[in-house]
């Protein structure tokens, strides 16, 4: 196949998304949690924990990682892989940021 | 005949590129530059000494008049370019002049951004890029009065110095929660907001500006998003800046965000150069000096023929303010694979962040020592394998050889008079000396004599590093359990510190006690979140970041990612009002699930995230508030019927605990706090198992407390026994508020009891009523700010965000 050209949509501003927060995009129906930072880099994880599904989107955003609100799984923000001993990844979104506005890709990486 | 080079822009990067096109060949070019600025070449970066008067315009002139003439170079000041005719190969200005070219360079910098804003182009209003804008801001600060500076970046901050060192009262207004946040960290952005805050400057962040105010045609203040009004004689803008790209665009050069160039920096056309801060190479754009300069050195050396590649610059960022040091180099993100090597220094305060991948410095923060900066970010550009020199890396480059860390340099740093033990009232100073003068050498010891750490123990931690500090390594000090990996304090130390270094928020005491983390974790964050809460009431504002889910959402997560609803049924009793509330809501939002709960109130199951503010709304409306089902606070206060109905009930157990409840309910505690108020000694609401229990008896109110029926069972142990209703109320309240203060985050009051020792709750509440008194009127003013229902405010539109999709996305399927 060619190489991959993924297609980006506007999701909104820099700014609707709390620092060391999250906030949640339905795409196509499919729930995807968009994630800043303390240093404001913003990523994308599809809104399941590789544990038992639970919301990451409604984590504790600390360190490069969120803790699943369910079992406390950490989840790394950049690869999506679980730490520690527990074993899991979750799909990846690419995020762009374009001035203020935030862009997600809407093929996951590697797909 | 020599080839014809023109410029159009004469800022510091065509200046340096000059000096090496001059050096490499002086005769190439017969050159000519065309300015707007009516001046010769000055040094940008000097504006703000120039500002704060440490330094005059003459001082930071790079190239005066007589440099241009023996280099045989036409300037022309004050002519702005307004056309290129890239087919005939001339420039035109302003004033009407015309040069051909052969080669072009293109140097048009930037200029400052204006928030498109009401009042944006009244007399008063300026921005900070050029020795004009200086001139009229000392002209204004002659008059006093008030600047706001809008923008709180390395320009915003360096302007509202100078202008408070011209006599001038200044207020920053920062839309971002910490200053400078693009190079700095939370942590150093909050000791630079202290440092500016120390010079009486006034920082407001998170501050939105709606505004500007008029009054005669002039400037009058500022407005923001919540009404605030500041009043200002003058406002500076200071948000950011655009490249100026607007001449090559119209020239039919190509144009992104600024002038594309490749990595010759030819533009689109081959003989126009661009360079400079209106440039955009590689998908970047550059607002400091430093990758101009490298730029420069390829153009000079292309213009002669070479084929010198640019390949894009990391930068570094340095505050020019007196006595603020401040060093940012590279990217200081978290993310995978990355490390951190924090040092603090409390007492300095010096903060110093390393962030490393693959044993390499790819970041570098430094706060109030920043002579290593530049070794730091030599280190970086070169990528040096860093992992020889690892552990000593952080102390800089005179360090190598090792310094240890020394743990208890912020106990020791503490003032004299500071108190240690709140039990007994014991400061520092009378630890130490009696250390000292009576030759202690053990806890006990300084327990017996001193007093300090004998009740409640929760300061034992501090006396043992007191102890330390005093006694250097002759004591040895039991092991404290860490809050969490990001702290070797325990969460008494903590709590100690915040109330005696009166710290206010996270990233103040993050900074004051040394974390090792930049932004901690999701185990210390709640905590000290719940400590800053309690200690600071009216002060605090809470961080809901740093809190769980359920708190932050005001409901239960459930294991499907929808939520309970429990709202308050005071003392368990209800209505058929407000039955048929809950009835209503249940119907209307098709709510699964409703369920009497332990607790004696009804929970709604299964509701989705999106309809909580509609479901709060509606049971508002019925009167009902938010039961904290979700809460490390006040939960549940159950009743049983009393002397209303039964024929056992000695007093109105039903009243006293809606009493105790409506006193009691919005309190944050460490744990989970429940209640029961039983009418006789046959506990029908089985009061001898909660947190605090009341027992009614013929003679008064037998109270009880540490109790448990969850992961543990234990029966309640007695506090005492009082005569009438209101002295229970204060007696439990005041327990509850010794908990609050006592406790560690997540220890249930059982817990907490156990480990101070239940005799000595029970002095301190039954028998010494000054501090249970003391105890109480802070209950009662915390309580002040506390009780506000959370979902009313919610419903109101406070963190709506919280409660929508930011975006919901629907694509047409491709093929
Ligand atoms: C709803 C309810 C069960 C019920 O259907 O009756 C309940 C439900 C939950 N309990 Fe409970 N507890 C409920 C009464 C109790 C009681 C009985 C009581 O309060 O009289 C106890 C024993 C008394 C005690 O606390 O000591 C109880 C001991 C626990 C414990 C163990 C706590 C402990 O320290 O030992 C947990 C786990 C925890 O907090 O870590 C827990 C945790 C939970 C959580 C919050 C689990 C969770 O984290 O998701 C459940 C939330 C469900 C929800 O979304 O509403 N629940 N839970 C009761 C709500 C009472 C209310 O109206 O607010
Ligand atoms: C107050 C202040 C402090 C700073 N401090 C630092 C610092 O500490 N460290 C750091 O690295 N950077 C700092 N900077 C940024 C640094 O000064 C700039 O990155 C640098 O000066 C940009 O150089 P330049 O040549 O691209 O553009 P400029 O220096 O902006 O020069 C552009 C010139 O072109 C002229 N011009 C524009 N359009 C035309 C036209 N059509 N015709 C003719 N002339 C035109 C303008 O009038 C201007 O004189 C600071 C900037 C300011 C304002
Ligand atoms: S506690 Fe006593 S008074 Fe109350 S209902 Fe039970 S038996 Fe009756
Ligand atoms: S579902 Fe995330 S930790 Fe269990």
């Amino acid at each position: 196949m060619n190489a991959q050209t993924t297609t980006f949509v506007e999701i909104g501003s820099l700014g609707d998304i709390p620092i060391r927060g999250s906030r949640r995009v339905e795409l196509n129906g499919e729930r995807i949690a968009i994630f800043r930072s303390a240093a404001d880099e913003v990523f994308a994880l599809k809104d399941e924990c590789p544990h038992k599904k639970g919301p990451l989107s409604e984590g504790i955003v600390h360190d490069g990682c969120v803790t699943c609100p369910m079992h406390n799984w950490v989840i790394s923000l950049e690869t999506g892989e679980a730490q520690g001993a527990d074993e899991g990844r979750v799909l990846r979104y690419p995020v762009k940021i374009k001035g203020n506005m935030v862009l997600l890709g809407v093929t996951p990486e590697g797909a | 005949m020599t080839e014809k080079l023109v410029i159009v822009g004469n800022g510091m990067a065509p200046g340096r590129m000059l000096e090496h096109l001059l050096e490499a060949d002086p005769n190439a070019y017969d050159i000519t530059i065309f300015n707007a600025e009516p001046r010769v070449n000055y040094n940008r970066l000097m504006l703000s000494p120039v500002l704060s008067g440490e330094k005059s315009y003459e001082d930071i002139i790079t190239h005066d008049d007589d440099w241009y003439a023996d280099h045989g170079i036409t300037l022309h000041k004050g002519q702005m370019i307004t056309a290129i005719d890239r087919a005939a190969k001339t420039v035109t200005s302003a004033g009407g002049i015309t040069v051909s070219y052969d080669k072009l360079v293109i140097a048009t910098g930037s200029s400052p951004f204006i928030i498109p804003i009401e009042g944006k182009d009244l007399d008063g209003v300026l921005v900070y890029r050029d020795l004009d804008d200086v001139e009229a801001m000392l002209a204004a600060a002659k008059a006093g009065g008030r600047a706001v500076v809008i923008g709180g970046g390395l320009l915003g901050l360096e302007a509202a110095a100078g202008l408070k060192e011209q006599g001038m009262d200044v207020t920053v207004l920062h839309l971002m929660p910490t200053l400078m946040e693009r190079q700095l960290d939370e942590a150093s952005g909050y000791l630079l907001e202290k440092a500016f805050a120390d010079r009486s400057i006034e920082v407001l962040t998170k501050a939105n500006t709606k505004r500007i105010l008029e009054s005669e045609g002039k400037v009058a203040g500022v407005e923001l998003e919540d009404r605030t009004v500041i009043e200002a004689s003058i406002v500076v803008m200071a948000v950011g800046i655009r490249p100026s790209t607007q001449l090559a665009q119209q020239s039919g050069l190509d144009v992104g965000r600024g002038i594309l160039v490749s990595d010759d920096m030819r533009t689109s056309n081959k003989d126009i150069f661009a360079l400079g801060e209106c440039v955009e190479h590689r998908g970047q754009c550059y607002g400091l000096v430093a990758p101009l300069y490298d730029m420069a050195k390829v153009i000079a050396q292309n213009l002669l023929g070479g084929t010198s590649a640019y390949k894009g610059s990391v930068t570094a960022t340095k505050l020019k303010v007196t006595g603020i040091d401040l060093y940012s180099a590279g990217d200081f993100a978290e993310g995978e694979g990355r490390e951190e090597i924090v040092l603090r220094d409390a007492t300095s305060g010096i903060y110093k962040r390393l962030v490393l991948q693959d044993n390499r410095i790819i970041g570098a923060v430094l706060y109030g020592e920043t002579t290593d900066g530049p070794w730091f970010f030599d280190l970086l550009k070169k990528g040096e394998d860093i992992s020889e020199m690892r552990d000593t890396l952080i102390f800089g480059q005179a360090y190598q050889g090792g310094m240890p860390l020394d743990p208890s340099a912020a106990v020791a740093a503490l003032p004299d008079d500071s108190e240690i033990c709140g039990c007994n009232g014991v400061c520092k100073s009378t630890i130490t000396s009696a250390i000292t003068s009576k030759g202690l050498s053990s806890l006990e010891e300084v327990q017996a004599h001193t007093k300090a750490s004998a009740s409640c123990g929760s300061c034992t931690g501090l006396v043992e590093q007191l102890m330390a500090a005093t006694l250097g390594d002759a004591y040895n000090p039991a092991a404290v359990t860490p809050v969490c990996g990001c702290t070797d304090l325990g969460h008494d130390d903590v709590r100690r510190l915040i109330v005696a270094k009166e710290l206010k928020t996270i990233p103040e005491v993050m900074q004051e006690l040394e974390w090792k983390t930049s932004c901690g974790c999701a185990k210390c964050r709640p905590a000290l979140n719940y400590y800053l809460v309690c200690e600071w009431p009216e002060e605090y504002a809470d961080d809901y970041q740093s809190r769980f889910i359920n708190e932050r959402v005001h409901a239960n997560i459930q294991k499907d990612g929808t939520y309970s609803v429990v709202p308050r049924m005071w003392g368990g009793m209800t209505s058929s009002a407000e039955l048929r509330a809950i009835a209503d809501v249940i119907d209307k939002y098709e709510i699964p699930s409703v369920k009497c709960t332990g607790g004696q109130r009804i929970d709604m199951l299964g509701v989705k995230k999106e309809d909580l503010p509609d479901v709060w709304d509606d049971l508002g409306k019925a009167g009902f508030v938010s039961g904290h089902a979700y809460a490390k606070g006040l939960r549940t206060v159950k009743t049983c019927v009393g002397t209303d109905w039964c024929r056992f009930g000695t007093q109105d157990s039903t009243g006293f605990g809606i009493r105790l409840e409506k006193f009691m309910w919005g309190s944050w505690t460490p744990a989970k706090l429940k209640l029961a108020v039983s009418g006789c000694p046959r506990n029908c609401s089985e009061a001898t198992c909660k947190d605090i229990g009341v027992v009614c008896v013929d003679s008064g109110y037998e109270i009880h407390f540490g109790g448990a029926a969850g992961l543990h069972i234990q029966g309640t142990e007695v506090l005492g026994t009082v005569a009438t209703e209101d002295e229970a109320l204060e007696h439990i309240v005041a327990l509850t508020q010794m908990y609050r203060e006592q406790g560690r985050y997540l220890e249930r009051i059982y817990k907490w009891a156990k480990r101070i020792g239940y005799d000595e709750v029970r002095r301190v509440i039954m028998e010494d009523t000054d501090r249970r008194r003391a105890y109480f009127d802070r209950f009662v003013a915390s309580q002040k700010v506390a009780q506000v229902d959370p979902w009313s405010e919610r419903v109101s539109g406070k963190d709506k965000h919280e409660f929508n999709p930011m975006k919901v996305v629907k694509l047409e399927a491709a093929e």
